[in-house]
């Protein structure tokens, strides 16, 4: 088993627990909570179409930045950890994009060809 | 009974697993990876909607005036309005709205639960896993009234070509639209909502094990932290489904 010296603190198992360190987390939850209100803003009052889902998907990518480098603590972690979790996903968006692009066009031809 | 006992110490040599690759223990990191290979699932089913999406016409027209049809997606506002307690209001996304705060709230205390354990305050990891387990089982329970409310169907259904109404959905045909839509629905939400119960049966084996100290032995609550980590990613994963289906 791997040695866990940087988390196990010999004082702190005699009893003296220190204070919580919470601001940063709620801090966090109030910028999930607002970017949330956001996106219900535009989904009731903008009009649908390619500008608003480029503003959800902006807002979305916000988000889900401060979970993972916050609440999951990647931001935190060594570069080397952080760039293998993040070019695989971004290999991952680009496969996305090309497919759902690819797949339509491809899609497209074929059903106007059997029409 | 002898008075000294000898404890089994673990092997710290670089190639006796003492070695910490990216400063990260071996499960957080194994964690990290099965999380990334949960992205591609993920991806896949979001990339199927987004062709499936492409496929079917846009409803075009004003949200007052829209009506089921198999001809055109429907528009997410008109479909998610109910709320339970609130027969026949037209409240929509409130729910949905609700349970996305509900999630994002379990998160937090996911965290608080983590910080507790770096500061080996066995009460409070016990206070904070209850409370994320009671918002993960919240959000479950919401999600089943969803899918109840979603199969029942409303007061007014679709005219069929032959006379009758059909009133909710399966994976045969639904009165909201395009039969692929509620298909979606069923897989995208359902693969989801398996996630957050999985994560809730970990969660429930964390306190378990934190009320019986093993982590206080231990020296260490890093088995929380994976479990937290796996929690945010169920998370994460819904900010990404609500955004797709809910809101674009």
């Amino acid at each position: 088993m791997a040695s866990h010296s940087h988390h196990a603190h010999d004082e702190q198992l005699n009893g003296e627990i220190p204070k919580p360190q919470t601001k940063g987390i709620w801090r966090v939850f109030v910028i999930l909570c607002v970017l949330t209100a956001i996106e219900f803003a535009f989904a009731f009052f903008m009009e649908p179409g390619t500008a608003r889902n480029v503003i959800f998907i902006v807002l979305t990518i916000f988000k889900a930045f401060f979970i993972v480098a916050e609440f999951m603590h990647l931001k935190h972690e060594t570069k080397s950890l952080i760039w293998s979790v993040l070019i695989p996903t971004a290999l991952l968006v680009w496969l996305i994009i090309a497919l759902v692009t690819e797949g339509s066009y491809y899609g497209e031809s074929v059903f106007s060809y059997f029409k | 009974m002898s008075t000294t006992t000898t404890l089994e110490q673990p092997k710290t040599g670089t190639w006796d697993g003492g070695n910490e690759p990216m400063k990260a223990s071996y499960g957080k990191l194994m964690m990290w990876f099965f999380l990334l290979s949960d992205t591609f699932t993920f991806a896949a089913f979001l990339t199927t909607y987004g062709l499936i999406r492409h496929r079917h016409n846009p409803y075009i027209g004003t949200a007052e005036d829209f009506t089921f049809s198999t001809a055109y997606w429907p528009i997410p506002e008109k479909v998610f309005n109910a709320f339970p307690g609130f027969h026949g209001v037209d409240l929509p996304l409130a729910f949905v709205a609700l349970m996305t705060m509900i999630l994002i709230l379990s998160s937090v205390t996911m965290v608080l639960a983590v910080e507790a354990g770096h500061r080996m305050d066995k009460q409070d990891v016990q206070k904070w896993l209850l409370w994320t387990i009671l918002f993960g089982s919240t959000f479950v329970a919401c999600q089943a009234w969803e899918w109840a409310h979603f199969i029942t169907g409303s007061d007014v259904g679709m005219l069929m070509p032959d006379g009758t109404r059909f009133f909710g959905a399966n994976l045969a045909q639904n009165e909201y639209g395009p039969v692929l839509f509620a298909d979606l629905f069923f897989f995208i939400t359902g693969f989801h909502g398996t996630h957050v119960f999985s994560g809730i049966v970990l969660l429930i084996i964390m306190f378990v094990n934190t009320v019986n100290g093993t982590y206080q032995r231990r020296g260490h609550y890093e088995m929380v932290e994976k479990v937290g980590l796996y929690w945010h990613f169920v998370d994460l994963v819904w900010v990404f489904v609500f955004t797709f289906f809910y809101l674009v």
